[in-house]
């Protein structure tokens, strides 16, 4: 408690992790290296593109280890009858709400995903939002009715593209000549400057990210309402 | 002005944190930590950080808000062992 009162002001300009040349130089040479305004963005999926890669397999590893704990197969679910409870008419207003929600939420992740590296957002909370969004279909219908959009196999397919499409940029990089996920390179084949490859390049990580992350998030859902056996959720 | 918001919303979390470690029904913890989160997410955009506010919103007050209750609800008390 004593200690607090040492700390530099919020938003002290002459504090010591402000005045040190590594932010600053991070504040004042992002746009004009990266051409990405939120640099937040620029820092994750450029300067720190491989930290965030692992990030992303951190989750689709997590995603993997739940199911191969939950995950039961066959037919065991006798031991259960009192889930016919629970079984009910579809409710008018949650499903007409659910019905006019969805698809603007989804329409949201997309923004968010697309729009991540010029305003707050990016791969991870837009995939949050569109796994939520079959998360919330799922809870105001049936687990079968969002799993006829999302089948168990494609959810794996899924996940697997988004880290495929992350590494598939860094393995780009090396192949045309440079380091691994040194995206300037990719003006190559992009047909723009090498600044402009760098945002374009981040966009296409940002989209692979979304695509893990939102497989992962609706796979852990239906895993751990259904006790792993994908048949009737909660 | 601002310094007024602040306080008031530390003050809650503190309330919330102490009440979703000490209450008893695990339901009535989960929901208390999404409220947690939640106030930890205006934290956030009150000090111009959108992105880990937005991350907190999505991810903390949303998603495993309901992945916790959804593990209360398919959990029982006693093990069927």
């Amino acid at each position: 408690m004593s200690a607090v009162s040492d700390f530099p002001d919020w938003g002290d300009p002459h504090s010591p992790a402000n005045s040190y040349r590594l932010s600053q130089g991070y504040i004042t040479e992002t746009f004009p290296e990266t051409s990405v305004p939120n640099m937040v963005t620029a820092v994750l999926a450029d300067y720190r593109g491989y930290d965030t890669m692992f990030e992303t397999v951190v989750i689709f590893t997590a995603g993997i280890a739940i199911i191969a704990i939950l995950r039961r197969y066959g037919p065991k679910d006798k031991v259960v009858p009192e889930q016919k409870l629970y079984k009910k008419e579809p409710d008018l207003i949650v499903e007409t709400t659910c019905r006019l929600m969805i698809p603007i939420i989804q329409l949201f992740a997309l923004y968010v995903v697309a729009h991540g590296h010029h305003s707050p957002g990016g791969g991870f909370q837009g995939g949050v939002i569109f796994g939520a969004s079959f998360i919330l279909l799922a809870l105001a219908r049936d687990l079968q009715a969002a799993q006829k959009w999302v089948p168990e196999n494609r959810i794996l397919n899924l996940a697997g593209i988004g880290i495929f499409i992350y590494s598939g940029f860094g393995f780009l990089c090396l192949l045309l000549g440079s380091n691994f996920l040194d995206y300037s390179i990719l003006h190559k084949v992009m047909g723009v400057t090498p600044i402009e490859a760098r945002s374009h390049s981040m966009l296409g990580v940002e989209i692979g990210v979304a695509f893990t992350v939102a497989a992962i998030m609706f796979s852990i859902y239906s895993n751990l309402a259904s006790k792993g056996e994908m048949k009737e959720g909660l | 002005m601002i310094w007024i918001f602040d306080s008031i919303i530390l003050i809650f979390l503190v309330v919330t944190a102490i009440i979703s470690l000490q209450v008893k029904d695990l339901l009535s913890a989960a929901m208390i930590f999404g409220v947690y989160s939640f106030l930890m997410c205006l934290l956030w955009a009150g000090m111009a950080a959108v992105d880990v506010a937005f991350t907190e919103a999505a991810v903390g007050a949303g998603v495993s808000a309901v992945f916790l209750i959804a593990t209360v609800l398919r959990t029982s008390r006693r093990s069927s062992d």
